[in-house]
């Protein structure tokens, strides 16, 4: 079965004719009135219009910094206690707080914030002693072992632009000195 | 305990982490024995969810066995082989009462749009995730669903979010008997989206993407039509041809942030981070529906605006759905489905690594080394 709007000298894969009655399963789940669907079918239910009412679960102790957004008026019954705010990227998380989601004051310096906190990610490994293995890390074993000619071709092209950087920024003090 | 551990953009690693402890009365303690990379990890992995904090731990699809429960769990027992769904959801509040799982309001402090989900930046509440020996599980007694002993542990897994999100996606679409439904994106979630829209009724299913062996693989598994949109030169004058100049009756993005396919999208979305992602495919899907049609929406985006062409919607009276994928609701389903051999989740999977080579994993994943489909990694106990 091919698709005559389809150029069929350039298309790679052939497709198969599908009968849907034969194929397992269809349409065990049609249902005329799954609409409105998910998740939309559930509304109406009693408790829909009390606001914030519901019995909360009880409270997880807050024994580490949790940032809350200001679009709620407290922490939620659970939360993550990874890697609390931290360093000067814990200070830019804590001002991003002070604005909602609706806003990029929130979203623009966390984003700022995460990627100071790579720097002092790297600047922590080497206070505790620990070189980290930047290669390693980027997984280009996998790369090595699966996509050699690729990465071969990606170093090399770094490899090229760093040399006609250099080049150019060479010739361009040698200008500067005559 | 060993633990994945994220270090800047496209830079992980596994070290040495404390173990989980009980926080709260309704927390369980897991020992991991599977746990995926999920596309969706991609976005935290390349630094473009917003609060990912060097330091944590990944990995939002878990299966594992109960080591620990706190004082208030009456449904799980130390021993039990649960599978963990990837939205943490307390069960009380208005939106856990409309099952809906992934909106839960007492999981998240930090972000109101989202629930709280495992390992998934600290915009998702700031929890650990499971790419690790041991994770601690809050609510234990709403989502964790004991493993029935018919089912294949990496089908299991699957179960925690691929196949709902997968599944939810196509119920979204609301496809009616004899729809044409289009899917953009082979992952995983499209796959699985792909095969699910037949249990609706589909008349015709397409996928879209631009990795072959993806796309061979979903010929195959879904069944589906699937076109290379390299080769196809304008994807949605395409579409338009192929439904007799209409549209499509349900178009589905299946793939999120990362899309590639438009320059502009690209850079604003890839390249500067600008808008919570590329949208193309979002933008290809609300421009090949039909008018009157329905787009579902399960590709994972940032928080910020996105560039989509929202006066197409307008004018051609869309329906637009979305969410995050309600697992406990579709669970008691999807398991029937499993048993029966209507989908068969595991088939998926391409490739079992080592916890200890998670990096490799995720480079394999993410520049789609080695025909990879779906990684699942597995702890060293979990081996033995």
């Amino acid at each position: 079965m091919e698709n005559e709007f389809v150029d069929l000298e350039t298309r790679k894969i052939e497709n198969k004719p599908i009968d849907p009655s034969q194929v397992k399963g269809w349409g065990v789940d049609a249902d005329p009135e799954n609409d409105p669907t998910y998740p939309m079918r559930m509304r109406g239910s009693k408790d829909e219009h009390a606001g914030y009412s519901w019995e909360r679960p009880p409270p997880q102790p807050i024994d580490v910094e949790v940032l809350h957004s200001n679009e709620r008026p407290n922490v939620s019954s659970t939360f993550g206690t990874s890697t609390p705010p931290a360093g000067l990227s814990g200070m830019i998380r804590r001002r991003a707080f002070n604005f909602s989601e609706n806003s990029y004051g929130h979203w623009v310096p966390l984003m700022l914030a995460d990627r100071i906190g790579m720097v002092e990610g790297v600047v922590s490994d080497l206070a505790h002693g620990h070189v980290p293995n930047i290669f390693g890390e980027m997984g280009l074993k996998a790369e090595w072992k699966h996509n050699r000619t690729g990465l071969l071709m990606k170093i090399g092209a770094g490899a090229l632009v760093t040399a006609a950087v250099i080049t150019v920024v060479r010739s361009r003090r040698q200008d500067s000195d005559e | 305990m060993l633990a994945m551990n994220y270090r800047g953009p496209r830079r992980v690693r596994i070290d040495q982490k404390p173990e989980p402890e009980i926080l709260h009365p309704q927390d369980a303690i897991v020992r991991v024995t599977r746990s995926c990379i999920c596309g969706s990890d991609l976005h935290l992995y390349n630094g473009s969810v917003p609060d990912t904090r060097v330091g944590m731990t990944f990995g939002h699809e878990i299966c594992g066995i109960v080591e620990e429960v706190g004082q208030g769990v009456e449904k799980l027992k130390t021993g039990d082989h649960v599978l963990v769904p990837f939205n943490i959801a307390c069960g009380k509040c208005v939106f856990c009462q409309q099952e809906m799982y992934g909106n839960c309001h007492e999981s998240n402090p930090e972000a109101t749009a989202v629930g709280g989900i495992y390992g998934y930046s600290h915009t998702a509440g700031g929890y650990d995730g499971g790419q690790a020996e041991y994770v601690r599980v809050p609510y234990a007694d709403v989502s964790p669903t004991i493993i029935p002993e018919w089912m294949d542990l990496d089908d299991a897994v699957m179960m925690t979010d691929v196949v709902p999100t997968g599944y939810q996606a196509a119920e979204m679409g609301g496809i009616q008997p004899g729809d044409t439904v289009v899917v953009f994106g082979a992952g995983p979630v499209g796959i699985m989206a792909a095969r699910c829209a037949w249990l609706f009724g589909a008349g015709r299913v397409i996928v879209i993407d631009h990795v072959d062996y993806r796309l061979e693989f979903v010929r195959d598994y879904a069944p589906a039509e699937v076109y290379n949109y390299k080769e196809l030169g304008d994807v949605v004058v395409f579409l338009k041809k192929t439904t007799d100049w209409i549209g499509a009756d349900v178009c589905i993005d299946a793939v999120g942030a990362e899309a590639t396919g438009r320059v502009m999208q690209t850079l604003l979305g890839k390249q500067l981070h600008l808008m919570g992602g590329a949208a193309t495919a979002l933008q290809w899907a609300i421009n090949g529906v039909r008018k009157g049609g329905v787009v579902s929406v399960v590709g994972v985006y940032g928080p910020i605006g996105t560039l989509v062409p929202i006066g197409n919607v307008v004018n051609k009276g869309l329906t637009l759905r979305g969410n995050q994928a309600s697992v406990k609701r579709l669970l008691p389903r999807l398991m029937e489905h499993v048993r029966n051999g209507i989908i068969d989740p595991k088939a998926l999977i391409t490739h079992r690594i080592p916890l200890e080579e998670v990096a490799e994993g995720y480079r394999m994943f993410s520049a789609k080394l080695d025909n990879c489909i779906k990684p699942v990694l597995i702890p060293p106990r979990a081996r033995s």
